[in-house]
Formats: structure tokens, C-alpha cells, sequence
């Protein structure tokens, strides 16, 4: 796993509530074996027409937040399936960060296995950050893991929460299951009293 | 000693390593694996050269991507094929109990864990799919996890997990004519939103739980995370007890006699509290149909789909407008005015056998709509045995409905059932999100009864109404 300390970066401001892992990455591209080609894949009913060619409305395909790496979106994100396509699609589209006032527990989780880091900030500071991401061109955020903070360069700074175990990991980009591997004693103590 | 819920007894009693301020590294009694979220955990092992620590603690099942019909053909998805045939590969491998789409013991992942009587009461479940709070109901802790967890499960038979709050989700009363579990759960998201439940550990409790059925205490807590929390469970009690009693892997003998005696100990103590108590009367609780695209979505069948003048801040107008927009609806229409194309009942939310009998019920001799589509997939190859042991396949075709083999099919459309662009369903599966059901699809959340009923009228009826 790719270690994270701190990454700049330009926002993709998506005002959405609720963006479901099914709008994320749909079912039928959960079919693939292999960790790779979601990218090209990440909202995928919202960003093509039928035929296949971009939907000019959509976000992503706007020109002016080509090359994003941070992803900025309302409450809720990532509600829904476990599919860890979701992160998988949002990282390999190339985002690092992914802000949002709330996230479901479960693609939380699938995003700290991945390298991908996700924010949550206050609602009011969320709604300044989208609000300057589609007035400013070319916005950018620096977002400081170490430091637990998102600043702007137009005065923003705001802080955020972490667990410590999950920041641990990430700044140093361990493996969860070596990290737990070095427990085996006790795994195998736990398993001679548990029948 | 402190009171503890059941949440915390059975989490106290699974830690195998806690550190003040950490997640806790947690053991797993039972992992439940299928075809769709595990080949790249597989790959992972493969590339540590790691092993499946515990064998005997977990089972693989073709569920998602598998046809419900037409079994003895050969496979027309060729990506689906090459899914399934990655997961014989992986079982072959690793030396993993696997039961592909021709085994006896095949169905959704979530309904032949209790049915086979490998899911018990105080276990640590886990599989990579949200839905697995189901198992919750015989009073496990049972939560979906990802491919990197699945992994790690599959690696070190633990998962580090943070301590969630508590909820207790508490209904008494009883609940009316026609109003089944699956009403519950819906008036609850309803009430607590699709983020209520986020970081919390829910338990069901009151007379409604009490008093309902095994299998309908799955379909409360397979809904749990539609309320945002992983996992969500019942206390067990004569009614867990007399369900798992005798099943294939239940314990027998002594053994059984002294399970019965630790798994009724599990139950939450009298002084314990919880973080959030949230309660509904039963009496206000009507059947439900979902107008939007998350599950929280959800209007009693007598309602209006609602206006998004009816919302206080912006952005809950903008999401309402997004909502009718996408389900081709306008506001201050009657629900029971909206005509369905399609009609799915199956899912592990609802595909057991109480769900096809109480549907059979209401389409007992009578015709579906010629306009409707209306498909039954029972949960596993045991439920189709037993529906066509009590001759219900025979009242759903004489009705009309198709009769299919067990799998997933419709709920995700990652098999070759599913929604055209603008088709309607009522659907008794789990999720109304936007192209859930295929691209452009437009879903419907309802009971089993209320998607019989719809079957036959067209359109949604008042399941209450009928004779």
C-alpha cells in the first residue's frame, strides 16, 4: 500500500447527499478478477451516455477539474455494498482524498486498506470548500495527515479526526494483515481456549 | 460486574488483542464467502504464498452472478462465467468447501448460513457483502467487510475492528393485518435515515421482535445497514432455539443442551444501557412502499410521493428533485396510482419460505397483470424444495409469475435478470438506488405481499384491501 503523509492537490466539488457505492461503481463491473481498470469505470451511469461518449454535464467530465485528486462530496458518501471497487474506482481514477461531511462505515474502512484517505469535515466547511471549487479556477487543497489538517490558501483551515492506529497505518503504508501476523501468539492462544 | 448489552458480551468475548485508544483485533467463528468479492483476496494470499488459516470456519457459495434459469446451458455472460470459474479455481486451490450453482447447499450466501445452521447465536460473522447483518438475527454480530478484509479474514481467521456505539431499536405493540417485518425495517430507515444507524451496533428489541418469526427477524436486520450500521441483531431466545434445533450444522446431543445454556445468557442485562435509543409504536407502523432511490425514501401505501416544496433545506430539495426526476415521478402523486412493469421477489432479504408462502398467499388463484413481469427466486435450492413440497411454485405459475432457481438475480442485475432503461419494479430486495436493478431501472421497496399484490393489480395496491 502507497504510504500517505500529505498530498496537494486540485477538487472535483461533487454536491451530492447519498452517493451510493452503486452510483460509484455499478454491480455489472464487479464481475472483473483482477484490482485494475476501475477508473475508467468510476460513476459510470453518470458520466457516459448509452453510447458510451461523456455525459458534458457530468463533473468529471468537465474540463475545467481534469486532473483532480481530491473528491469533495455531501453527507453520506459511500453508503451501501462493501464493494471495495468503490475505492478501488475512486483511486484509480486518481483521486488521494476523498472529503465528505459523513461516510458509511464500510467503504470508510475499504478506503484506509487502499491508501485513499477519507476526510470528514464539518458540513458548513464542506459547503465552503465546494462553494470555492466552483468559483475558483484550478482550486486546490493541501490536505496534511500528519498535522490532521485541509488548508486552502484562501484562509481555510480546518482540522479532522482520525484513529490513530488507521493514521499509523497509513503514513507508513503497512500491510494490515503483516502488521497482524506479528500477533499469531496470541491468535493461536485465543484458538487453544476457544474450541 | 457492569451490565453489558449483547453487543458487548459478544464482542468482550472475541478480543484477542485491545489496546486503549486502537481498534480491537477481533477472532471470526464463521466466514462466509462468495464469487464476487473474493478473487482479488485470493490473488492476495497467492502473492504472499499465505494460507487459509481456518478451513473449518469458512464456506464459499455461488450466489450473485449465477443464471436462475436455464442451469443446464452453458453460461451466456462470459465475464460472469470466467467469475464462477475463478471462485472453483480459488476453492480447488486453497482446499475450500465450495458449493457452485449445482450443489444442494447452493443459494444467497446470507440465506443458507442459518438455514444450514452454521450461523449461532454469540458468533463473529463476517462476509464481503453488506447484507450480513442478517445472521444478526439469531443474536450473532455478523457485519460485511471488504476484499482487503476478506483477505485478512482469510489470512489471520481476525479482524481489527473499532468499537461502534450502541443503538437499540426498540418497537412494541402489535403490528397489524398485512404488515410484515419487512414494513418494519422500512418505517424504521424511514424514520432514522440512511445515516441513523452509522457507527453504531444496532439491537432490535420490544414485543415486535419478540413475537416475530426466525425469518423475519433476518429481513429486520439484513435492512440494517440501509440505516447505516453494519450490524444488527435480536436476542436469542425459544424461537432462535426451536429454529436452529436439529439443523445440519447446529450442535447435537450435550452439546446442544449446553449451547442453549450459554447462548440464553447472551441476552442484554436488564441495567444495561445503550448510546441511542430510537422507538416506533407497532399500531402507526403501515405497509411500505419506497418512492426515491435510497431506502429511506419510503411512504406508508396510502401516501403521496412526495413534492420537494415539502423539504426545508436546499440541498434536501435538490435531492428530492433528483430522486422524482430519476424515478419518473411527479410529485403529490398517489402511490397506488404508479404502475409497475416488473414484479421480483426474492433476495436475501426476502426469499425464504415464510416470504414465497405469505406472496403465494395473495397470488393464490389468481392471474398477474398481462402488462407485468413478475419473477419468484426463492433464496436457496432447500427453499425452492420445501415451496415446491407445499406446491407453491404451482400457484405462482398458475398466477403467472416465473419460477426460478436460487441466486441473487434482480437485486444487483449482475446476472441476466434484471431492469431496461425506465422499467419500473416493485421489489422486495434491499436497495432503490439509481440503476441497483440494471441502468435506468426505476425500484420499488415492498414486502412480499405487496409485490404479489402488485402483480396482480398493475400497479401498487393496499395488500389490507384485498380479500
Amino acid at each position: 500500500m502507497d504510504a500517505f503523509t500529505k498530498h496537494t492537490g486540485k477538487v472535483v466539488p461533487y454536491d451530492m447527499p447519498n452517493v451510493d457505492t452503486d452510483q460509484i461503481i455499478p454491480a455489472r463491473f464487479l464481475k472483473k478478477i483482477d484490482r485494475v481498470g476501475f477508473g475508467e469505470l468510476l460513476f459510470y451511469e453518470l458520466r457516459y451516455e448509452e453510447d458510451g461518449s461523456p455525459k458534458p454535464g457530468f463533473i468529471l467530465n468537465q474540463p475545467q477539474y481534469a486532473g483532480g485528486t481530491v473528491l469533495v462530496s455531501g453527507p453520506q458518501f459511500g453508503i451501501g455494498s462493501s464493494r471495495e471497487h468503490a475505492p478501488w474506482a475512486i483511486q484509480q481514477y486518481g483521486f488521494r482524498v476523498v472529503i465528505a461531511p459523513s461516510f458509511g462505515d464500510i467503504f470508510r474502512n475499504n478506503c484506509y486498506q487502499n491508501g485513499l484517505l477519507p476526510v470528514m469535515l464539518d458540513a458548513a466547511e464542506v459547503d465552503t470548500i465546494i462553494a470555492r471549487a466552483q468559483e475558483i479556477q484550478g482550486y486546490e487543497l493541501t490536505v496534511d495527515l500528519e498535522a490532521q489538517q485541509v488548508t486552502d490558501g484562501h484562509g481555510l483551515a480546518a482540522s479532522f479526526d482520525i484513529d490513530p492506529f488507521r493514521k499509523e497505518n497509513l503514513v507508513r503504508g503497512l500491510d494490515d494483515i503483516g502488521l497482524t501476523l506479528q500477533n499469531e501468539a496470541a491468535i493461536d492462544a485465543f484458538e487453544s481456549t476457544h474450541s | 460486574m457492569a451490565p453489558k448489552t449483547m453487543f458487548e458480551k459478544i464482542w468482550d468475548a472475541h478480543v484477542v488483542r485491545e489496546e486503549e485508544g486502537k481498534p480491537s483485533l477481533l477472532y471470526v467463528d464463521l466466514h462466509l464467502v462468495h464469487e464476487v468479492t473474493s478473487p482479488q483476496a485470493f490473488d492476495g494470499l497467492r502473492l504472499n504464498n499465505r494460507r487459509i488459516r481456518r478451513l473449518d470456519k469458512t464456506v464459499a457459495v455461488a450466489d450473485h452472478n449465477v443464471p436462475t434459469n436455464d442451469r443446464d446451458k452453458p453460461l451466456t455472460d462470459e465475464v460472469s462465467k470466467a467469475q464462477l470459474e475463478a471462485m472453483q479455481r480459488n476453492a480447488d486451490e486453497f482446499g475450500l468447501e465450495y458449493h457452485d450453482m449445482f450443489s444442494e447447499k447452493q443459494g444467497i450466501v446470507h440465506v443458507i448460513g442459518p438455514e444450514q445452521g452454521r450461523t449461532q447465536p454469540g458468533m463473529i460473522i463476517v462476509c464481503g457483502d453488506s447484507h450480513t447483518a442478517t445472521h444478526g438475527a439469531v443474536g450473532a454480530m455478523a457485519f460485511g467487510i471488504g476484499t482487503s478484509e476478506v483477505e485478512h479474514v482469510l489470512a489471520t481467521q481476525c479482524i481489527w475492528q473499532a468499537k461502534p456505539k450502541t443503538m437499540e431499536i426498540r418497537v412494541d405493540g402489535t403490528l397489524g393485518f398485512g404488515v410484515t417485518p419487512k414494513d418494519v425495517i422500512l418505517a424504521v430507515i424511514g424514520k432514522i435515515g440512511t445515516s441513523g444507524g452509522i457507527g453504531h451496533a444496532i439491537e432490535y428489541t420490544g414485543s415486535v421482535f419478540r413475537e416475530m418469526s426466525m425469518e423475519g427477524r433476518m429481513t429486520v436486520c439484513n435492512m440494517s445497514i440501509e440505516a447505516g450500521a453494519r450490524t444488527g441483531m435480536v436476542a436469542p431466545d425459544e424461537t432462535t432455539f426451536a429454529y436452529l434445533k436439529g439443523r445440519e450444522y447446529a450442535p447435537k446431543g450435550e452439546d446442544w443442551d449446553a449451547a442453549v445454556e450459554r447462548w440464553a445468557a447472551l441476552r442484554t442485562d436488564p441495567d444495561a444501557t445503550f448510546d441511542t435509543v430510537v422507538t416506533l409504536d407497532a399500531a402507526d407502523i403501515q405497509p411500505q412502499v419506497t418512492w426515491g432511490t435510497n431506502p429511506a425514501q419510503v411512504l406508508p401505501v396510502g401516501g403521496r410521493v412526495p413534492k420537494p416544496d415539502e423539504f426545508e433545506s436546499s440541498q434536501e430539495q435538490g435531492a428530492v428533485e433528483k430522486a422524482l426526476a430519476y424515478m419518473g415521478l411527479n410529485g403529490g402523486e398517489r402511490i397506488q396510482d404508479i404502475a409497475v412493469d416488473t414484479v421480483f421477489i426474492g433476495s436475501c432479504t426476502n426469499s425464504r419460505i415464510e416470504d414465497l408462502r405469505a406472496a403465494a398467499a395473495v397470488a393464490k388463484g389468481k392471474q398477474k397483470a398481462d402488462s407485468v413481469r413478475a419473477l419468484v427466486v426463492p433464496g436457496s435450492w432447500a427453499v425452492k424444495q420445501q415451496a415446491e413440497e407445499e406446491g407453491l411454485d404451482q400457484v405462482f405459475t398458475e398466477a403467472g409469475f416465473e419460477w426460478r432457481d436460487a441466486g441473487c438475480s434482480m437485486c444487483l442485475a449482475m446476472n441476466p435478470d434484471r431492469l431496461a432503461p425506465g422499467e419500473r419494479s416493485a421489489s422486495t430486495s434491499n436497495r432503490n438506488f439509481e440503476g441497483r436493478q440494471g441502468p435506468g431501472g426505476r425500484t420499488h421497496l415492498v414486502s412480499p405481499p405487496m409485490a404479489a399484490a402488485a402483480a396482480i393489480a398493475g400497479h401498487f395496491v393496499d395488500v389490507r384491501e384485498l380479500n
